[in-house]
């Protein structure tokens, strides 16, 4: 045998290096196939033997022997063995027997690690496709979702109880690492989009107010619009973008590295370990945040309105917000940020709680916990609304 | 004591079984992992749960310390049906529980002192002091009390198996679950692994569950165990591993024993005596 080793004999150089080809040749009892060339994956060589084309040569009773001439062969590779071991099935449906002596010595090597045929792959549990059954499913996965929140809800404010009283099973550190993350962190971001928010809204109400003479009146429009909606909504989407997506991937990352199991074994609870701190900080740094926003758009009112308003003086400016905005306003806001806290911490730690444990669930669960952060914001947001028209706050 | 010939005779309950599995069948959603699987762990022995990879190994011992319900079958601990009874029952049990995962899990957001540290602080009366040198003692035990103040994502995957060790003897449980304990170690720290396994028996009177696919720990160590089938979703054999290496004949249980090669598949197995037969 010339070419256990690729390329060995000079006599075939020819053909050693010439483009991969295979043909089959029949003869009376037997049937070869001719396998030729550089039979490499850059050389583009066939990876299986189309169906049909090993056929016995007659209705031959005697099984027939199927052989393999490699004479011609040049350098090889896994290419090789993935035609060969196709040959080898369509061999075995033909009912040949498959003659592999002649093969070389590496391919022999790996034949004998490969199971006859593929195996059938193992099955994902997929849901076939029915509507009707996928609505139904999908409704009751959400009813289901809302309990287990409200389940989560209630047990992390039992073990705000216990961690109140003294034996509880949160550490001090994590609530100040997380208040830190969620407080000062945000400053930056939560100023620069408060304070653009106050001057948009300066900018479109002075051209709109100037056409009344009622420039004054920007000073109202900005401080109510702020104070009880914008500031309090802008900041809540912001740390739903920013505070609620890194929870929701901390904790399915812990997921995944069994983090949370060990936690269960041990018998210490989620709710009061990992999400109390979480919960909490977003808790305790919603509302300063939201002040802190209502003094930032604010700023940002006054810049546009004293720059662009003639009439309207910095001393002025001030006056009037103060007149129109007071304290039940900001008690309003003060509110609605604490509400919007509790949910964005609650939702974005159930989402990490139920993701699944491989990379791709964690960037899935991030995203879930920031679409329904901020959406739930913006749905709270018009209920608190429908609420104070009716109360007429 | 079980033998590697029994496994086809039904298994009694023993009396001094501290854990008893009897037909547990146990799954992921509705795809069965494991079926039928009957176990009994004496109290103070070294029980080992053995069979390939991708068999249930790991899924066993997971809803053996709580956190996988099986479909069917029943758990007991010590005479107390596991799975019965509220939440707080098993809390309870698991008390008694200490549990190396195969990942070693260790909490990622503390040191690996602070890992060790943590049930300590949570479920017993102890003062900084004490729990300080006790973590540095269970450290020392596994050789890592250099490592105390580092973080998991400073240490290596070994060091990180062993950390895991640690914490799980931190409460000083009576039952310990070990899965794959020495993957990942070195020959020498994994034969320390085995003198302080069974020092944790000898010497505490530990009852140790272990995962393990180290052949040389599983004779030195291992009194009792399990062999599990991927294919049949089955345990096929039952016994100490040396049993199961001398005595059992199931040629799989013997391939994995010995160290041998996969069984062949048929296609290789012609292709050999094609080749004899062309007196190559
Ligand atoms: N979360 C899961 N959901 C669905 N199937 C799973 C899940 N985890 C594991 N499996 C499946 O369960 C089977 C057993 O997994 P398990 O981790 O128990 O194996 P093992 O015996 O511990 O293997 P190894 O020795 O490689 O650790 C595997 O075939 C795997 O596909
Ligand atoms: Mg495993």
């Amino acid at each position: 045998m010339t070419d256990h080793e690729p390329n060995s004999s000079p006599a075939d150089h020819s053909s050693a290096d010439s483009p991969p080809e295979w043909t089959v040749k029949s003869e009376a009892n037997d049937t070869t196939l001719v396998v030729r060339g550089r039979w490499t994956i850059d050389d583009g060589a066939t990876l299986s033997i189309p169906a049909g084309a090993l056929t016995p040569s007659h209705a031959a009773a005697a099984t027939q022997t199927l052989h393999v001439d490699v004479s011609g062969l040049g350098q090889w590779d896994s290419s090789l063995v993935s035609f060969l071991w196709t040959v080898k099935q369509a061999a075995a449906k033909a009912n040949m027997a498959f003659d592999l002596a002649q093969l070389p010595d590496g391919v022999q090597r790996l034949f004998a690690l490969l199971p006859a045929e593929p195996e059938p792959p193992a099955k994902h549990q997929q849901r076939p496709f029915a509507p009707l059954q996928t609505t139904g499913i999908i409704a009751l996965d959400t009813l289901q979702e809302v309990g287990a929140l409200t389940e989560l809800g209630a047990e992390t404010a039992r073990g705000s109880i216990k961690a109140l009283s003294g034996h509880g099973g949160m550490r001090l550190r994590d609530l100040f690492v997380n208040i830190f993350d969620a407080g000062p962190s945000a400053l930056l971001i939560v100023s620069v989009v408060n304070f653009l928010i106050g001057a948009i809204l300066a900018f479109v109400g002075a051209v709109q107010l100037r056409k009344f003479s009622a420039d004054m009146y920007v000073a109202n429009l900005v401080g109510i619009a702020c104070v009880r909606e914008l500031s309090a909504v802008m900041t809540a989407i912001i740390m739903a973008g920013r505070t609620g997506g890194a929870y929701a991937a901390r904790i399915a990352t812990m997921l995944g590295n069994e983090e949370i199991d060990a936690l269960r074994v041990f018998g210490i609870p989620v709710s009061s370990y990992i999400l109390l701190p979480s919960i909490l900080s977003l808790m305790l740094m919603m509302p300063l945040l939201y002040l802190y926003g209502c003094g930032m758009s604010i700023i940002g009112g006054y810049v546009v309105a004293t720059g662009m308003l003639p009439d309207v003086t910095g001393a002025g400016y001030l006056n009037q917000t103060l007149g129109a905005i007071d304290l039940h306003q900001f008690e309003f806001g003060f509110a609605k940020s604490i509400v919007f806290a509790i949910m964005i911490g609650l939702t974005s730690c159930q989402i990490g709680l139920s993701a699944g444990r491989s990379a791709a669930d964690v960037g899935t669960a991030a995203t879930r916990a920031v679409v329904v952060g901020i959406v739930g914001v913006i749905a709270l947001d018009a209920v608190f609304a429908v609420i104070a028209n009716i109360l007429d706050i | 004591m079980a033998d590697g010939q029994t496994r086809e005779t039904a298994r009694k309950p023993e009396d001094d079984a501290l854990l008893s599995l009897r037909d547990i069948t146990i799954g992921y959603g509705t795809k069965v992992i494991q079926s039928d699987v009957s176990l009994d762990v004496r109290r103070g022995s070294i029980f080992a749960i053995m069979g390939g990879s991708g068999c249930g190994k790991s899924t066993i011992l997971r809803s053996m310390v709580g956190l996988l319900r099986p479909m069917s079958g029943k758990y007991s601990v010590d005479g107390d049906d596991y799975w019965s009874g509220p939440d707080s029952h098993r809390t309870a049990l698991n008390r008694r529980f200490g549990v190396l995962f195969q990942s070693g899990a260790l909490w990622s957001s503390m040191t690996v002192g602070e890992n060790i540290s943590l049930p300590l602080e949570m479920f017993t009366r102890l003062n900084k002091d004490m729990i300080r040198h006790l973590v540095e003692m269970k450290l020392g035990l596994v050789g890592l009390s250099h490592a105390i103040d580092l973080y998991p994502s400073e240490i290596s995957g070994g060091m990180c198996k062993r950390a895991g060790l640690a914490r799980a003897m931190a409460l000083d449980p009576d039952v310990l679950f070990f899965d794959e304990p020495s993957a990942g170690l070195d020959p020498v720290t994994s034969a320390r692994l085995d003198d302080l396994i069974l020092t944790l028996r000898d010497g505490l009177g530990a009852t140790i569950i272990i995962v393990s696919h180290e052949l040389p720990s599983l004779f030195a160590i291992a009194d009792d165990g399990i062999f599990l089938d991927a294919r049949t979703k089955k345990p096929i054999a039952h016994g100490s591993p040396r049993d199961l290496r001398d005595h059992c004949t199931d040629p799989q249980v013997h391939a994995f024993m010995n160290r041998e090669a996969r069984t062949e598949p048929a296609g290789a197995d012609t292709a050999r005596k094609g080749q004899n037969a062309n007196g190559k």
